[in-house]
């Protein structure tokens, strides 16, 4: 006891002689690994990360805000901007939050055809996470070879709804528009040929031991912290908490579909690769399931009150007119009440809380943002780790500040 | 005396000149290489297949304003970038290119080399790790943080590596029975590649060059997204450009050692390539065999730059000395077992 006082006296002693202090770094807005404009105060103490203050707020743009300024429809190119990795998720499950509060349901058409582009979106958002993950790691070569295969799940986005970043698709009861003819061969020729892209991360670097040695046992978060703090997504199920509103809380008939939810042991950031890894093929699988059994029919609910009707009965009949007009100018006359409806996005779970008073425009719309919370964890995770892992861990949460900041 | 001085500026003309138009072509392969093994097309815009790149991104630093920051060190800041750059190009002087040029009208043939000195490989060791000062000083001198702990991790990691690096080839000499670099050649020349048998030696001469040079998967002090470029984050223009010439020519001398240690230098194991050349087209061949070498080298670095993750500063520690000194000066003890055992 007496030996750990005198040594921890001595270093004390020595501290003071050479007037050693911790060095405070600014990690941002402006650096090339804090994905966006998260600003993280590090304090370090050589290398080691002693302390860890996240601070955010430089992406804000008052989402909810404007929300309340403008009717339902119009808010969805709103949503575009949320997580903007995974336009066309937002976009689904903001006209599922919706449709909820209006209690109405869409075709099943309609239903598959969001349960694909969910899918298509869970899989871009994970193949811009793991290659920032790599290439902030230092290998920069699997990067570029997930962005090639993001290209390709842009050109479908642009193919169904004409935008490849911004795609609005969804619209509350039903979609923009149905799927166009060339959309299903470009998604069988994808799905042909993605897995072999996935494989080839794989060999590139689950086995390789410099990213084992720099993500095993980095950024651990204990399945009780994951809870406490209200981790979502891949982030939540790395740390062995098998948790996907998919299968817990199934919507867009995901109750059809045969998947499995992957879960890691430890919580560490080699744990969060490998789930973000595994979820892409069973996106793989759900596609080729919705795909193979795409019913027909319409895609958009047949209310007239809610979606806008047929172009040509507009012209010639007088109560599409009418629809059409107070659909335009006062917007979807939704009940009074309040909802909430949430999705697992690539993130985490996406939720909208709705509070209506009637009319066209919500009275309050809070949006629970996926990377707004995960990040919480990051003090957690990267107390008494070295500057190079606080790359490692923020790119293991892969997060997103267009939602976090909203 | 004269002749001497003259023939041995145009050797150091030839060599620099060279030297430095490798250092910038390399420059355009590491992109045109990275760009074909990612599926793109690189650098294809300045001149034909891009080839003039070099020239223009040569210019575009002599362009670029000259940031000094009224915070920095102003003498130290000017002063490191050139100590960075020059080491790398005083280290070629004693690595011979070719075995000798028989010049017509000269009575004695040319050697292949600068400076034929008798402690070549001490010399090398002696100047390159003069570089680390480059890096210390730019990183104090800016007087910011995120240079400032790239120079420290720069510092400590190329310390250690010079010790690996200078007793991985311990063997190497032991086996030669010499430290000049030309008479390394010529013994292997004569007999046999010394990377065929010391595999080990060579293995870890390798790595530790890799770590010296500051390269991936060692390149922690620039560590572009930990650091966001390190030690040379607040330099610019010509200034950035000498520090990033200073790299590849570091690349550049560290192939050129592998090849004069590891794989014959300028020879190639038949006739007329393993004795030293009788005639000028053989002495000319002689260090054609040198450079192309040397090039295959310098694809290596490249290739593996854009292949593999980056180590974690401990990380790198703990390998430098726990694994790799340990396992060079095991490698010392087993060459001189048997090198004994084999001269009774």
């Amino acid at each position: 006891m007496e030996l750990i006082d005198s040594a921890s006296r001595a270093q004390v002693a020595m501290d003071e002689a050479l007037g050693s202090e911790k060095m405070i770094i600014n990690m941002g807005p402006q650096h090339p690994s804090t994905h966006g404009v998260l600003r993280v105060v590090l304090e370090l103490d050589g290398e080691e990360v002693v302390n860890v203050w996240p601070d955010i707020g430089y992406l804000h743009r008052g989402d909810e805000k404007i929300a309340e300024n403008m009717t339902y429809t119009q808010f969805i190119p709103y949503t575009d901007r949320l997580d903007y990795l995974a336009p066309l998720a937002n976009n689904v499950t903001y006209a599922y939050a919706v449709e909820k509060l209006l209690g109405m349901d869409v075709p099943p058409r309609c239903k598959y055809i969001r349960v694909i582009c969910a899918e298509l979106a869970r899989i871009s958002s994970h193949l811009l996470g793991l290659g920032s993950f790599a290439m902030d790691i230092g290998a920069m070569t699997v990067f570029l070879y997930l962005f090639r295969e993001r290209e390709k799940i842009y050109d479908m986005a642009e193919c169904i709804s004409g935008a490849r970043f911004t795609t609005s698709y969804t619209r509350i009861g039903g979609l923009a528009r149905d799927l166009t003819p060339e959309f299903l061969p470009m998604l069988r020729k994808f799905l042909k040929e993605f897995p072999a892209t996935v494989d080839e991360t794989d060999k590139l670097l689950t086995r390789n031991r410099i990213f084992c040695d720099r993500t095993r046992g980095i950024g651990v978060l204990t399945k009780a912290d994951a809870i406490d703090l209200g981790v979502t997504g891949p982030c939540l199920r790395g740390s062995g908490v098998d948790w996907d509103i998919r299968k817990s809380h199934p919507y867009s008939s995901y109750e059809d579909f045969d998947f499995e939810v992957p879960v890691g042991t430890v919580g560490d950031s080699y744990d969060r690769y490998l789930c973000r890894m595994e979820e892409m093929r069973q996106s793989v699988r759900i596609l080729h399931q919705a795909v193979d059994n795409l019913p027909d029919g319409p895609v958009n609910s047949p209310d007239a009150k809610i979606l806008l009707p047929d172009k040509e009965a507009v012209l010639t009949k007088m109560e599409e007119l009418i629809h059409h007009f107070i659909n335009v100018t006062e917007g979807i006359n939704a009940p009074p009440g309040e909802i909430y409806f949430s999705a697992e996005n690539p993130k985490g779970e996406l939720g909208f809380y709705i509070v209506s008073k009637g009319g066209g425009t919500p009275h309050r719309l809070k949006i629970r943002a996926p990377s707004f919370v995960n990040l919480q964890a990051l003090p957690v995770m990267a107390k008494g780790h070295m500057m190079s892992d606080m790359v490692t861990i923020l790119a293991s949460i892969d997060f997103v500040m267009g939602e976090c900041d909203r | 005396m004269i002749p001497f001085l003259l023939i041995n500026l145009v050797k150091i003309a030839c060599v620099i000149g060279v030297m430095l138009t490798v250092v910038a072509y390399t420059v355009l392969a590491e992109r045109k290489v990275c760009a074909w093994m990612q599926d793109r097309i690189g650098p294809n815009r300045v001149g034909p297949m891009g080839l003039l790149q070099p020239l223009a991104d040569g210019l575009k630093f002599v362009f670029k304003e000259d940031v000094l920051s009224h915070h920095v060190n102003k003498v130290y800041f000017t002063l490191a970038p050139m100590i960075a750059l020059v080491p790398a190009l005083i280290t070629i002087a004693v690595v011979p290119w070719g075995s000798q040029l028989m010049i017509p009208g000269l009575a004695e043939p040319v050697k292949g080399v600068i400076a034929d000195l008798n402690v070549g490989i001490l010399f090398v060791f002696a100047i390159s790790s003069l570089g680390v000062y480059g890096i210390v000083l730019a990183g104090w001198s800016s007087n910011s943080k995120y240079p400032f702990l790239g120079s420290i991790r720069s510092s400590a990691q190329m310390i250690s590596y010079e010790v690996c690096l200078g007793l991985s080839v311990v063997p190497v000499f032991m086996q030669v029975g010499s430290l000049n670099l030309s008479q390394v050649v010529e013994y292997q020349a004569h007999h046999v590649w010394l990377g065929l048998c010391q595999p080990l030696s060579f293995f870890i001469f390798v790595v530790s060059a890799f770590a010296e040079t500051n390269r991936l998967p060692f390149d922690l002090p620039e560590a572009e997204q930990e650091l966001v470029g390190g030690y040379h984050t607040e330099y610019s223009s010509m200034k950035f450009a000498m520090f990033f010439m200073g790299e590849y020519a570091a690349m550049f001398v560290a192939s050129a050692l592998m090849v004069t240690l590891f794989f014959g230098g300028w020879s190639l194991p038949f006739a007329p390539f393993n004795v030293p050349a009788q005639t000028l087209g053989v002495g000319l061949a002689h260090i054609g065999i040198f450079l192309v070498k040397v090039c295959g080298f310098l694809f290596f670095y490249i290739w593996v730059r854009w292949t593999i993750p980056r180590f974690r500063y401990d990380q790198l520690m703990a390998l430098g000395w726990k694994l790799f000194i340990p396992l060079t000066l095991l490698n010392i003890l087993i060459s001189g077992v048997v090198l004994t055992l084999m001269s009774k």
